[in-house]
């Protein structure tokens, strides 16, 4: 959570000096959301996310390094700086995306867990079943995708765990001018599916609730719906002036900060000395420096970047005028080459 | 030509196992166009999955599966229920392998019949081609003979890239005899139908039938054309394209695309760019007109190119014999 909520801080930073553009969706006050589900989770397990990614990113295990890169657009970064902030993916550590419309992750999560089935069902393989998240907000809960992918995971009973972090707020729409029904937990039973509703900023409840999830979606008795209550700190984007939330409810919620509860019941419970967590705190500012200045340093991409990845089979840039595959010619990537 | 379809599907569902069959009433009902007769009872209903009708997200899904390991076979029961998959086929499925970097790759083949076929109605006669073809990091190719149906879905469901293969629902009955031995298509070439020397006559899918019919006449008539099917919409084969116009001289291209946006205007423009100095006079296209389909028989046969149309499109372009 710690290394989560400095990171976004960072990137904050990195923003207004100019380092990184566009739309930029920072996850503090949301972390115990991230870190109680996803530190349950094996590298084999995998974890669809919206365009709030950074934080799932590093939990799920990608380093800061590559995520930072990343940002800065630089060709180290974990995509190599073709998705930048919105568009995270990891195939070594399963994170299926980063995805920019609301809703475009649900459908691939529960892809996921189609395979997961298939591959127990049909290829016969044994072990853990791995196990899909999608994490998404409030405002996908009106989105027919969502209601799609509930029937359907129920249906063939997949391995997924639908995770709502309801932070009240889609950029300026309130969830309660948008929704006829805002207890987004009792859609599930609606599909027959188990639900569940979470204090989403108490790191420790959460913790408990998605390991009854997650046990659930590996035994083969399918899916679960969670919404957990949290709140972003910041606003929607670094370009959201955030104006139409009450002060009050910021209050509110920033008294229920997930790190400094978390620390308050380390300290009171005498699991960890105020030194310990001192040092903690220490080494992830370092891991963070360390992350930007291997993303300064690092290259940004060369020409030829432009046209690799566009196809995992480059002969699907045709046939040209002379015979050849376009891909074949020595010059096509270098851009001298007739596209 | 569904059965040809039928047995490259079965064919590649026996050779490798992580491919399946995912689209609404494949399993069971055997397919709306019987093209997944049998499948159900031969492979399971894991692997020929009945789904709902919920086309954006079942597309998702198996954008989601491809890119964890299996080979899905999208069926869109029509070509245009995909249309309410245009969020995923053009976010997802186009542009994943390349905004991750390389990292997934999403082997999945979207098929389905288009096209205008019997007075079915505006909404179940549209030509999607146009409407994908500007996606980057999709490939599309059309089929139009059960051999390269065959051939094509083999070719299809073995690439590592997206592919939309367009099927036509009025030569779903086709009968051609194939060979018995194994054989795949080549995604990216197009097909000679009638080598000739006079003009170039470009074609895809159904209106094949129409330009060789318009030959008869054609031929008949003194007329020597060279009639090309293109097969992949996107990428143009240019090298056959352009072996042809170096040849010919004039180029006519016959669609049932609407007119605008369509394939020929792509097609039209790629021949001007690259073989302007061979060519002896403008670029023919001949398309669908720019409407909705009507339901009423007479006006239906208006919207799409008939092969009198086409004769007479090749004796103004070639002049009057």
């Amino acid at each position: 959570m710690v290394l989560g909520r400095s990171f976004e801080d960072m990137c904050a930073q990195m923003y207004y000096r100019g380092k990184m553009f566009g739309f930029v969706h920072l996850y503090n006050g949301q972390e115990a959301v991230s870190t109680g589900f996803i530190k349950l989770l094996k590298q084999t397990d995998f974890v669809t996310s919206t365009y709030r990614d950074h934080v799932h990113a590093l939990s799920k295990g990608v380093p800061a390094r590559q995520v930072m890169a990343e940002l800065f657009g630089k060709s180290t970064g974990c995509c190599r700086g073709q998705g930048g902030s919105m568009h995270m993916f990891s195939a070594e550590h399963g994170l299926l995306g980063g995805f920019a419309f609301i809703g475009e992750g649900i459908p691939v999560a529960v892809g996921a867990a189609f395979t997961s089935k298939y591959k127990r069902e049909v290829l016969k393989e044994e072990g853990d079943m791995p196990v899909s998240i999608a994490f998404f907000g409030d405002g996908t809960a009106n989105n027919g995708q969502f209601f799609e992918c509930l029937n359907m995971a129920q249906l063939w009973k997949l391995p997924v765990i639908f995770v709502v972090e309801n932070n009240l707020w889609a950029i300026g729409m309130s969830h309660y001018r948008s929704t006829s029904d805002p207890e987004i937990w009792k859609k599930g039973p609606a599909f027959g599916m188990a639900s569940a509703h979470v204090d989403g900023m108490d790191v420790l409840k959460v913790r408990e609730v998605a390991k009854e999830a997650v046990e659930r979606a590996r035994r083969g008795d399918g899916p679960t719906l969670i919404e957990c209550e949290t709140y972003r700190f910041r606003g929607h984007s670094l370009a959201d002036p955030d104006e139409l939330r009450a002060p009050a409810e910021k209050a509110h919620y920033a008294a229920r900060d997930p790190i400094v509860a978390l620390k308050k019941y380390l300290l009171d419970n005498e699991i960890a000395t105020e030194a310990e967590l001192k040092s903690i705190e220490k080494k992830i500012d370092e891991v963070v420096e360390d992350a930007v200045e291997f993303a300064d340093a690092s290259p940004l991409p060369g020409r030829s970047q432009l046209l690799e990845n566009v196809f995992a089979d480059p002969k699907g840039f045709g046939i040209g005028p002379d015979g050849r595959y376009r891909c074949e010619d020595p010059g096509f990537t270098a851009g001298t080459a007739q596209v | 030509m569904f059965e040809a379809l039928r047995e490259g599907l079965s064919e590649e569902m026996e050779r490798d196992p992580k491919v399946c069959v995912i689209g609404e009433d494949v399993g069971d009902y055997g397919g709306s166009y019987k093209v997944t007769k049998g499948f159900s009872e031969k492979f399971g209903s894991w692997r020929v999955l009945d789904t709902p009708i919920a086309e954006n997200s079942f597309t998702g899904m198996a954008i989601g599966s491809a890119m964890t390991g299996l080979r899905p076979v999208v069926e869109g029961m029509n070509m245009g229920f995909l249309l309410l998959a245009y969020n995923q086929i053009a976010n997802n499925c186009g542009m994943l392998h390349y905004t991750s970097g390389g990292q997934f790759t999403i082997p999945i083949v979207i098929r389905g019949p288009g096209g205008v076929g019997r007075q079915l109605g505006a909404e179940h006669s549209q030509r999607l081609e146009s409407y994908f073809q500007s996606v980057p990091g999709l490939q599309m190719v059309a089929c139009s003979t059960p051999y390269n149906a065959k051939g094509l879905m083999k070719a299809a469901i073995r690439c590592e890239n997206p592919v939309i293969l367009y099927e036509h629902v009025l030569l779903y009955n086709l009968k051609e005899k194939i060979p018995d031995e194994e054989y795949v298509c080549c995604l990216e070439e197009a097909e000679m139908v009638r080598p000739g020397t006079e003009i170039t006559i470009l074609t895809y899918s159904r209106m094949r039938y129409h330009v060789t019919q318009a030959a008869k006449t054609l031929v008949d008539r003194g007329y020597d054309p060279e009639i090309i099917d293109i097969r992949s919409l996107k990428p143009f084969d240019m090298y056959t394209i352009g072996e042809s116009v170096r040849k010919t001289h004039r180029v006519l291209i016959v669609e049932e695309c609407m007119r605008t946006g369509g394939i020929g205007a792509s097609l039209r423009s790629a021949i001007m760019e690259s073989f302007w100095d061979e060519l002896d006079g403008p670029i023919g296209c001949l398309s669908s007109q720019d409407v909705p389909t009507p339901y009423s028989g007479p006006l239906e046969e208006l919207t799409v190119v008939q092969p009198h149309q086409i004769v007479t499109a090749v004796e103004n372009l070639c002049g009057k014999k």
